[in-house]
């Protein structure tokens, strides 16, 4: 008995110890990799301080500049959002067990929401300016396939939580498939995807920002010219910017969320 | 005059009723026509809304880089090949997440609500979070290049500080979900701050905090692989090079390469998590 428990405890103990060297390996390989040392942050921060220091204050005249752009980026999230979230709706009913009864086909849709969902949206967008050009329809794009896998795998995780009750009671006095989805699932799931889709939105309006790096439209652009010509207090004043919008459309947001469920 | 009484009240109650309805009726359509009009302004607003003619010549050409991918490009005995660069892109992950998890411990114990006597301290600390979380690693990394130079630094130090925004408000959840009363005991038996410290708060709160760092790794891998996009490292670059020099078959193999290291990483890393919790 007492064996034992010293048997599992030395066990236990060898298992942290060999995480901690294989962390340690892994962060000193990565080191290697990179070539950082300790040295560069001892010499970078101080940097990075007069960097940011450089930043203050904000040329907060600048902002008329930037309305215009900020709105556009704020229309691709929103046109972005609506399209992702019409196309998740087929998808979300295929990857669902309760639902699909065929194992193949919502593996199958699942597989490939898991496949969406590996691509950071700024590669998307990246992948859609060479096909639709530079401006914002390459952004809608991107933001659409974004929020589609986004939507689509919170939404089927509560589509299969849902109550089987009214599904059956339905099946029994003879609903078609149709029916069945329109009035025992649709009704279970309506405000949590509501829900998903406000948080989709919350997340792509910080996608947006970045979108016009890649020349895919909105902000991303205007602030790239003024960070490469080293217009610091410019370029604070347009975070600033993005900080007030995004946090009012998160404080929006989350109200709306809050009251839906 | 009970009977008279009760229909008062009666009638009292259908009016609320009514007047609650109409409320909900209101709000209901002021919604709609809000809605309406977001969209109506939102579409109205992309005027050129219209796809170019070469749109499907270069999706097809595209797809076929897709189809048709440079394999040769996995490994090029020069060092500068797909590998590498996955693998450059994997240690910044690793470097900016240890950063991030390291920094988080104590911005968590600021923000956490049952760690400070006074609720204006723990408040501050969520707000100092919730402005480091709006800042995009993007951005980050560009002021970072222009503070340290090009290359994987830059990256490291971007995702290092802004996963902080994240994961310190995590972690601060993770010691606000927690029970204290183990703390209290050893208080009560004379422990002094740094021992009730380290043997009752940490070790409840260590499982958790190694779940909330991995996640987050797998987050700061995706993060990792636009960062070279803007100068800061790993595979962007090489992905930013073949799809403006239009080699699609390099594209292609490029995102294949991503696609197949974020999915390993989120398998191995949700293994661990699994055990972990």
């Amino acid at each position: 008995m007492e064996i034992d428990v010293i048997k599992k405890r030395r066990i236990g103990r060898m298992k942290i110890i060999l995480s901690i060297i294989l962390l340690i390996l892994l962060l000193w390989g990565s080191g290697y990799r990179t070539n950082i040392s300790l040295y560069d942050f001892f010499v970078g921060i101080p940097n990075i301080w007069s960097t940011l220091l450089d930043m203050f204050p904000p040329d907060l005249g600048y902002f008329h500049y930037v309305i215009g752009p900020m709105l556009e980026t704020i229309r691709i999230a929103i046109i972005g959002t609506t399209f992702g979230g019409l196309l998740s709706i087929p998808i979300v009913l295929l990857s669902s067990r309760n639902v699909t009864r065929s194992p193949l086909l919502f593996y199958t849709a699942r597989f490939i929401l898991n496949l969406i969902r590996t691509i950071p949206e700024l590669l998307l967008a990246a992948l859609f300016v060479p096909i639709f050009g530079i401006g914002p329809i390459a952004g809608i794009f991107a933001i659409t396939i974004f929020s589609l896998g986004v939507i689509a795998k919170l939404a089927y995780e509560s589509v299969e939580a849902i109550d089987p009750g009214p599904l059956e009671a339905m099946t029994a006095v003879g609903a078609n498939k149709i029916q069945w989805i329109f009035f025992g699932v649709v009704p279970q799931v309506a405000a949590n995807y509501m829900s998903y889709f406000l948080y989709s939105f919350e997340i792509n309006i910080r996608a947006a920002v970045i979108l016009g790096y890649v020349g895919a439209g909105g902000i991303g652009l205007i602030l790239n010219n003024v960070l490469a010509s080293y217009q610091y207090s410019r370029a604070l004043s347009i975070i600033l910017f993005t900080l007030v919008v995004v946090t009012m459309i998160d404080a929006i947001s989350n109200k709306i969320r809050e009251k839906l469920l | 005059m009970s009977r008279e009484s009760n229909h008062k009240r009666d009638v009292a109650i259908a009016k609320d009723i009514q007047r609650q309805l109409l409320k909900k009726r209101i709000m209901k359509w002021t919604s709609l026509f809000v809605v309406i009009f977001l969209y109506i302004w939102a579409f109205k607003g992309m005027k050129d809304f219209h796809i170019g003619k070469n749109a499907v010549k270069s999706m097809k050409a595209i797809l076929g880089g897709f189809i048709h991918p440079d394999w040769d490009y996995i490994i090029e005995p020069g060092g500068e090949d797909l590998i590498h660069a996955l693998m450059d892109t994997l240690a910044i992950a690793v470097l900016g997440t240890f950063i991030s998890a390291v920094l988080s411990v104590p911005f968590a114990f600021w923000a956490a609500r049952n760690m400070s006597k006074h609720k204006w301290i723990s408040s501050t600390g969520k707000f100092v979070l919730a402005t480091i979380r709006v800042f995009p690693e993007l951005i980050m990394a560009i002021i970072f290049v222009s503070a340290v130079g090009l290359g994987p630094f830059a990256g490291i130090l971007a995702l290092g500080f802004h996963s902080v925004g994240m994961l310190g408000k995590l972690f601060a959840e993770a010691i606000e979900n927690k029970d204290l009363s183990s703390r209290e005991a050893l208080i009560a038996s004379g422990a002094n701050k740094i021992q009730t410290f380290w043997l009752a708060v940490i070790p409840q709160v260590l499982p958790e905090f190694l779940s909330y760092t991995l996640y987050r790794f797998e987050i700061s891998v995706r993060a990792a692989t636009i960062l070279g996009i803007v100068g800061a490292g790993g595979i962007g670059a090489p992905l930013i090079f073949a799809l403006q020099g239009h080699t699609w078959d390099r594209v292609g193999i490029i995102f294949i390469g991503i696609v197949v290291m974020v999915t390993m990483i989120d398998y191995i890393s949700g293994a661990i998590r699994k055990r972990l919790v």
